[in-house]
């Protein structure tokens, strides 16, 4: 690929030799925004004397696994794995149901107090979840809601529905009525019609939404912390904060647990990051 | 570059819907279907509302309902005592809002929180805005090499995100101050970036702003896509410089995109929670305090839950203002159609 033929048009023919430089200034940001990254994986991997030390240095001298294995020693680190996955994947399967049938009511039918509707729903996001930690928290206390997966799994669920409503909703109103229509002409029932034709197109939004509630879900922290006070119940993001006690923080473990807790979270981007820039631009920021 | 190379080359970033091509078909103000919308609207007369029941249930229950119940509690006086015993909490009027309010510490906290979001908004947008228009101008390879690293770094869970910041601002084993120790000299060695709060601010705000500028650079650019190039061309063969391009073709076009990008940042970095707590070791001193710990703090250390939500209630009419400007915004658009 030579320089020449991808240069936009727009370039007047003066501008070509800057573009060896911005190449240069644009790789010196990927390296700023790739090295906290690197600091995390290379620290996990790196021999505890050298973390421990006041000189840093910017490459290991030897690669271990030692940090891992301490990491996963640490008490409750399978419980907070078995907490983290139930809660995160019965939230995001209860949502997905839910968000679907609410986006395809938005998505296809003109109904009194749709609008209305859909203006909650951009509301509700905004709301900053330290208002409703208080109320949630006393309420939940209230109905025996403290301790139990349940209560996180009824916030997780609900606080990517609105988000998760709204980018269903995009990919619905992009599937023709036409082929709906036909399918239930041809006979099939309007849930057949639904589960044949409708399901299979919606699957790449289902997918890119239900990685967003999962990612979500996985990621919480302040509704873990406060509403899960057992420490065999804790999430992975309430069990990091064990690495810190009086004596001060074990940084190689914390490191080789991060990296563990990142890594699904990594592998997901990946691969639903395209559905996830079309969700965000026609969502949450269009709406 | 036509829209075939941007698909091509370009970072995996789908052009932003128009609203307009995708909105009009089924839009009511549209006035261009109207048979198709007499049509759907007998079909299903019950059951867009039983589709959409479970989730009306749930956001009430988890949003109306709670948001309700914090300005029932902001006059009440609800301690420790209430919560266990279920006792109804004596009304106390307006009692907590005018301590809250005459009290100096809510002042300082509300005057941080709103200089500290502002300098996170700030920086967030405008590096986003600058690289963003760098990757315009970016070879395909190089540009594929950043947009990687931005994913890389927005994929980062946020707990794990202020693990790592915290690790690098170690006063003891912390890269920061190696590196800073060799290019000035070795007294940076076990410097405390938290004795002063400025200090310690700053690395909250790199925090902050690293985690966000992944998000803003990737949609600003699907923005940027839009933005027509042979109008750019034409202003550049008539002699305008470029930032007379910038400022009278290209901003224009993505003017709305930053606008609700911004207004997202504004809400987010009002409500920075989690980024503080973990660097200050879950005990955040009380100059590190933005109005969501400081209500948190009121309601689960002090244990007076009243005056905690009394708090979360002002931030919430705080940025209702914000809330209003986003949502004329996204009407405007006419993505809520």
């Amino acid at each position: 690929m030579s320089t020449t033929t991808d240069t936009p048009q727009v370039l007047r023919p003066d501008r070509k030799n800057s573009r060896v430089g911005l190449n240069i200034l644009g790789l010196g940001i990927a390296l700023v925004m790739v090295f906290p990254v690197y600091w995390l994986v290379i620290s996990a991997l790196r021999p505890s004397r050298e973390i421990r030390s006041y000189d840093q240095t910017l490459w290991p001298s030897s690669i271990t696994f030692d940090n891992f294995v301490k990491a996963t020693q640490q008490p409750n680190f399978g419980t907070a794995v078995q907490s983290s996955l139930i809660v995160s994947i019965t939230a995001v399967v209860g949502g997905m149901i839910i968000a679907t049938l609410a986006a395809l009511a938005i998505g296809r039918f003109r109904f009194f107090g749709r609008k209305p509707l859909l203006l909650i729903m951009i509301l509700v996001q905004m709301l900053p979840p330290t208002a409703m930690l208080i109320p949630i928290y006393a309420q939940l206390n209230a109905m025996g809601g403290i301790d139990e997966y349940w209560s996180l799994i009824v916030v997780y669920l609900v606080s990517t529905l609105p988000f998760a409503t709204i980018m269903i909703r995009g990919f619905v109103v992009n599937i023709p009525v036409e082929l709906e229509e036909s399918a239930m002409v041809d006979g099939c029932t309007r849930f057949g019609a639904f589960r044949r034709v409708i399901l299979p197109l919606l699957a790449p939004g289902l997918a890119a939404a239900s990685i967003f509630a999962l990612v979500n879900a996985w990621n919480e922290y302040l509704f873990a912390y406060i509403l899960i006070n057992d420490n065999s119940k804790y999430t992975l993001n309430v069990w990091l904060m064990t690495f810190t006690s009086e004596r001060g923080t074990d940084y190689g473990a914390l490191m080789a647990a991060s990296t563990m807790i990142a890594l699904p979270v990594v592998i997901f981007f990946m691969f639903v990051q395209k559905k996830m820039a079309a969700g965000l631009t026609s969502g949450a920021v269009k709406g | 570059m036509t829209a075939a190379d941007t698909k091509a080359a370009g970072p995996p970033v789908p052009v932003p819907r128009d609203p307009e091509a995708d909105g009009s078909p089924l839009s009511d103000q549209g006035g261009n279907g109207p048979l198709k919308q007499k049509r759907k609207r007998k079909k299903g007369e019950l059951l867009p509302y039983l589709l959409i029941l479970p989730a009306i249930v749930a956001i009430a229950a988890v949003y109306l309902y709670p948001l309700a119940k914090t300005v029932i509690m902001s006059f009440q006086d609800m301690g420790r005592r209430e919560l266990w015993s279920g006792d109804p909490a004596p009304w106390v009027g307006f009692d907590q809002f005018t301590n809250i309010l005459g009290d100096s510490e809510f002042w300082w906290v509300t005057f941080r929180t709103v200089v500290f979001m502002a300098v996170c908004v700030t920086l967030t947008m405008g590096i986003g805005l600058l690289i963003s228009l760098l990757m315009r101008r970016l070879s395909n390879w190089v540009r594929l090499i950043l947009t990687f690293c931005l994913i890389a770094a927005w994929a980062m869970p946020l707990m794990v995100a202020a693990s790592i910041f915290r690790f690098m601002a170690d006063s003891d084993y912390g890269l920061i101050n190696t590196l800073i120790a060799k290019v000035v000299g070795e007294d940076w060695l076990g410097h405390n970036w938290y004795l002063d709060p400025i200090q310690g601010f700053a690395i909250i705000t790199l925090l902050v702003v690293w985690g966000a500028i992944p998000f803003v650079v990737v949609t600003l650019y699907a923005a940027l896509t839009q933005v027509p190039q042979e109008l750019e061309e034409a202003a550049s063969l008539d002699g305008a410089s470029s930032f007379g391009i910038f400022r009278y073709v290209t901003w224009p076009v993505i003017k709305p995109v930053f606008s609700m990008v911004a207004t997202l940042s504004v809400i987010w970095d009002f409500n920075v929670f989690g980024q503080i707590w973990l660097l200050r070791g879950s005990k955040p001193e009380p100059e590190y305090e933005t109005l969501g710990l400081y209500s948190y703090s009121k309601a689960f250390e002090s244990t007076s839950f009243s005056q905690g939500t009394a708090i979360a209630l002002i931030t919430v009419i705080l940025l209702s203002a914000v809330a209003v400007y986003y949502l004329r915004q996204l009407m405007k658009t006419g993505e809520v159609e």
